[in-house]
């Protein structure tokens, strides 16, 4: 990727003509770039091929490549099971979240809403809100409903944690649509039901779908509900069970199979991350720049 | 098909931002009416009102005898073409012409015989599987109208249908509708800033400025008796030229030369309007003219248009300098800097100073 | 005025709407912080055998004695404002490389992105391996080097664990902070630039003079969300230090954490959750405020 530009004279930062120290000033920052962000999972996924005497004499490049930490890891431990949890929670959580969340913003952008400026701002500070201020209250309504290890215990706090910032994201693209849309829908006949679920939200699946990430990004990652709310193993999900894996037993060495872990459990973010990159963008900066 | 009558209508936003102030006016069956004003007229908020897309703040809208002002735009009646077209995306050109008519429950087969109808009015035939980002501007405005009339509504509004369409299609658009719509019964309620599309279309225009009517007429009467200075000034291109003279007696005073008022008009200082077509280079012993020097030339095709700085002596007194800009076949030669034009009494219009309103009922001018 | 029917109809629908996901946020966020404050003037642990007990404000008055509780808040502010301080300066930086016009910028983008996406718990993991003191390769790299001569107790010794999560977590969140800028950077006119190059400004000064001024209110706005998420950082700290050592990185929520789940001291738990949440919103606020004093005077 150190590639240096063509021309970088027209550009903002560029520097006057015959200045070739820039170009290659900007191929090292780009090299930069990427050891920075690459390196330290790259180090990840080859610890995880290394074996156990390549790990311990610190070879940094084995000439021999091995799966016996990903065998081991699914030999011992309930993987499959973790990444089924993983999957089935984030998934779910993201589909209630988009089927209330979308609704809501649609009323924000688009109806006549009393007290619609304290909801906006309301849910502006509420996407700032670290988790641990409501997981003492959450665990409560847990245990009160005895939905400890269920499967809700995190479908539930993920949708509602994940709300906001749908809203405030899925929000500012319906304020993109061109109005005149919405009132011929409406000199058509349509209803704001049936404008939203005809008219509106096909026109926005795109968006549907950038937001829709963001939530699963961010159920996949959870971590403190998942830790407290799930303490059968073949509930928890793969961020929790991948942090507990440390010694399986004493003699071993845990860094293979947690290096393997982890390869796992980041290997459909970076996928994602892989093919969607551009709404990854797009949904951020709906939902900081222009919330 | 349906008598539409807004009575007294009104629409404020803020206590400052009050787009239509006091608007009341009929169209029946047939009709084509046109709003025509500068932007922020209130213009397109009386459309919308019409459409039920905002709610009047004050008076009334009917609509065959019916007040509509709790019914929603659905439930209207209405047709509206929008000046975006306002296609759906995401369906195809037959299912935006059939949404509406689907939405009233229609049977499938009329739905069906509806757009067919209309789609092979409009040459729309072969695109009805196609979807409007496939399409042409010429054909979405097309699937626009075609929404319209399928809908067979009991009123058609039109919001700049062709404001967004190249200069060349216009003219060949605006043919069409004017035929089109000639077929139809219900009344249209069109709403533009252009004075040609007025013109040319409408049965009756109602010009509108800052919330308010000015004039409301055919299109001839708007042109020939322009009900006040703004009217005047904004209908009619190149526009009217305005001179303000003092007065004696019941006659206006041009230098030397004394111009009759309108009869029963006696006023300090009056407004002449007189426009740039009605004014000629004067023959000799033509009655009423004005001496000036040749400014600017600006050819527009068939006519030059000529600004002429009027000498100071025969200027008439309140202005310093005045300028008056008419007409000249683009044939005839002017070769010469000082020019005597000469002012048809027929042609002219008089004005109130003060109100702008017009003096008098008038002669006919030509 | 009368409030016509329609408009009526419309408010309704509005609300039913809206009424499903404030029902939800009322779940999650309004109940348990409200909870919070309730179970805080209350005793609720293992001495009332986990019943709640009133005790009014003595929550609040062990707090302010509470050493562990006064660390913790310094821990958290160490942590936050270093982080936050060194995302914003390598974020912008990433964010100025990537809006320049190089080949492959959008699989550049992907790969300085790709950081903020990964689950926060897994990548404390990798870390954890890359500063061990035995086997890690930053301790294999130093000595390599030659800086040191013996292999630094990374996540062993106070200091340098405070140093490990910091890195940790300006790898982590840097990219989130490129991305808000990049949006910025991106919707600053170049007509700007090119009119001030015109009048001889140099790449410096275009920086100083277009670039810092026009991305004021994105970077703030950056650093207010970055601010609250360094502030109740908890699974990055617990998987890698779990407050180790010594208490040396424990933060905040970390101590929440603690006292509820380990000493299951429910009422003063909640105490701490209170001053953490007044805390959080007193900065929120004051920030909020710049942040809309900058809004309010228009771009150019």
């Amino acid at each position: 990727m150190a590639t240096a530009p063509a021309s970088s004279t027209d550009q903002p930062l560029a520097a006057p003509r015959g200045f070739p120290v820039w170009g290659t000033l900007l191929a090292v920052a780009v090299a930069l770039i990427v050891i920075f962000s690459l390196a330290p999972v790259l180090w990840q996924l080859l610890t995880s091929l290394k074996t156990n005497p390549d790990i311990a004499a610190n070879v940094y490049v084995p000439k021999q490549l091995t799966l016996v930490h990903y065998r081991n890891l699914f030999a011992r431990r309930p993987f499959v099971d973790y990444l089924f949890n993983s999957t089935l929670v984030s998934a779910i959580s993201t589909l209630l979240c988009l089927g209330l969340g979308a609704p809501a913003a649609y009323a924000l952008a688009r109806l006549r809403l009393p007290g619609e400026q304290i909801v906006l701002v309301v849910l502006l500070i509420v996407t700032l809100f670290p988790y641990i201020l409501v997981f003492l209250g959450l665990l409560e309504i847990v245990q009160a409903l005895g939905l400890a290890n269920h499967y809700l215990a995190l479908i539930i706090p993920y949708t509602a944690i994940n709300l906001p910032l749908t809203i405030l994201v899925m929000r500012s693209f319906f304020q993109q649509l061109p109005k005149d849309l919405e009132d011929a829908a409406r000199v058509d006949g349509y209803n704001p039901l049936q404008m939203l679920t005809q008219i509106v939200l096909p026109m926005t699946l795109p968006a549907l779908v950038t937001t829709g990430i963001l939530t699963f990004i961010a159920a996949w990652n959870e971590f403190i509900f998942a830790l407290t709310f799930m303490t059968d193993p073949t509930r928890q999900t793969i961020p929790v069970a991948a942090s507990q894996l440390g010694g399986t037993s004493v003699f071993e060495i845990p860094y293979g199979p947690s290096a393997a872990a982890t390869v796992l459990g980041t290997l459909p973010l970076v996928l994602l991350v892989l093919f969607c990159q551009r709404q990854i963008v797009q949904g951020l900066t709906a939902g900081a720049v222009k919330g | 098909m349906a008598k539409l009558e807004l009575k007294n209508l009104k629409k404020a936003y803020t206590p400052e931002a009050i787009p239509v102030q006091d608007i009341s006016l009929t169209v029946e069956d047939g009709e084509f009416l046109t709003l025509l004003g500068p932007s922020g007229c209130g213009k397109s908020t009386t459309l919308r009102m019409i459409a039920g897309l905002e709610q009047p703040t004050q008076g009334d809208i009917l609509i065959g005898g019916r007040t509509v002002k709790d019914v929603g735009p659905g439930e209207r009646n209405i047709a509206m073409v929008f000046q975006s077209y306002a296609l759906y995306p995401h369906m195809t050109v037959y299912e935006n012409m059939a949404s509406g008519l689907k939405l009233r429950g229609l049977p499938r087969v009329e739905v069906h015989q509806r757009v067919d109808e209309a789609a092979k009015l409009l040459g729309l035939q072969a695109l009805l599987k196609r979807k409007p980002g496939q399409l042409s501007g010429g054909q979405r405005q097309r699937v626009a109208l075609g929404r319209a009339l399928v809908r067979k509504p009991d009123i058609f509004l039109l919001d700049e249908p062709l404001s967004n369409l190249d200069a060349l299609l216009r003219e060949h658009v605006r043919a069409e509708l004017k035929q089109l719509f000639a077929a139809q019964q219900s009344p249209v309620v069109y709403v533009t800033h252009d004075q040609t599309e007025a013109m040319t279309l409408s049965t009756k225009v109602a010009v509108l400025n800052q919330g308010y009517l000015q004039q409301l007429d055919s299109p001839q009467r708007i042109y020939t008796h322009p009900a006040n200075q703004f009217v005047a000034s904004f209908v009619g291109s190149p526009q009217m030229n305005f001179l303000t003279l003092p007065c004696q007696g019941d006659a206006a005073l041009l230098g030397e030369q004394k111009i009759a008022l309108p009869a029963g008009q006696q006023r300090q200082q009056v407004v002449l309007g007189v426009r740039p077509e009605h004014i000629h280079l004067a023959q000799p012993q033509a009655p009423l003219t004005l001496r000036g020097t040749v400014q600017l030339v600006e050819p527009l095709g068939m006519h030059n248009l000529v600004t002429v700085h009027l000498d100071p002596a025969a200027s008439p007194a309140p202005q310093p300098t005045s300028h008056l800009r008419f007409l000249l076949p683009m044939e005839q030669d002017l070769g010469r800097e000082s020019v005597t034009l000469s002012l048809p009494h027929a042609s002219v219009h008089w004005f109130d100073l003060e109100t702008g309103e017009r003096l008098g009922l008038a002669e006919l001018p030509s | 005025m009368r409030v016509s029917t329609i408009r009526g109809r419309e408010q309704i629908t509005a609300w039913v709407l809206v009424i499903p996901a404030l029902l939800l946020l009322v779940l999650g966020f309004a109940y348990p912080i409200g909870r919070a404050f309730w179970l805080s003037q209350f005793t609720e642990n293992l001495a009332t055998k986990l019943q709640p007990v009133y005790s009014g404000l003595e929550n609040y008055q062990r707090l302010a004695v509470d050493s562990r509780f006064w660390d913790s808040l310094k821990n958290t502010a160490v942590f936050t404002v270093c982080s936050v301080v060194l995302e914003l300066l390598l974020g912008l930086g990433i964010a100025v490389v990537l809006d320049q016009p190089l080949r492959g910028r959008g699989i550049l983008r992907t790969i300085a992105i790709l950081p903020w996406a990964l689950p926060t718990a897994l990548i404390a993991l990798a870390w954890q391996w890359i500063f061990d003191n035995q086997y890690g390769i930053v301790n294999d790299l130093l000595l390599k080097l030659g800086l040191v001569q013996t292999g630094v107790n990374w996540l062993g010794e106070p200091g340098p664990a405070m140093l490990a999560v910091i890195l940790a977590d300006v790898w982590k969140t840097t990219p989130f902070i490129s991305i808000l800028l990049l949006a910025g950077l991106q919707a600053i006119p170049q007509d700007l630039y090119e009119a001030y190059a015109i009048d001889g400004a140099s790449a410096w000064q275009q920086f100083r003079r277009i670039t810092l001024p026009l991305l004021l209110p994105q970077i703030l706005l950056a650093v207010l969300f970055r601010f609250a998420q360094a502030f109740g950082v908890f699974d990055l700290i617990q998987v890698m230090t779990a407050g180790g050592p010594g208490g040396a990185t424990e933060v905040i929520s970390l101590y929440i954490y603690a006292t509820v789940m380990r000493y299951l001291d429910f009422g003063y738990g909640a105490s701490l959750v209170v001053v953490t949440f007044l805390l959080l919103v007193a900065v929120v606020a004051i920030a909020s405020f710049g942040l809309s004093r900058v809004r309010a005077h228009p771009r150019n």
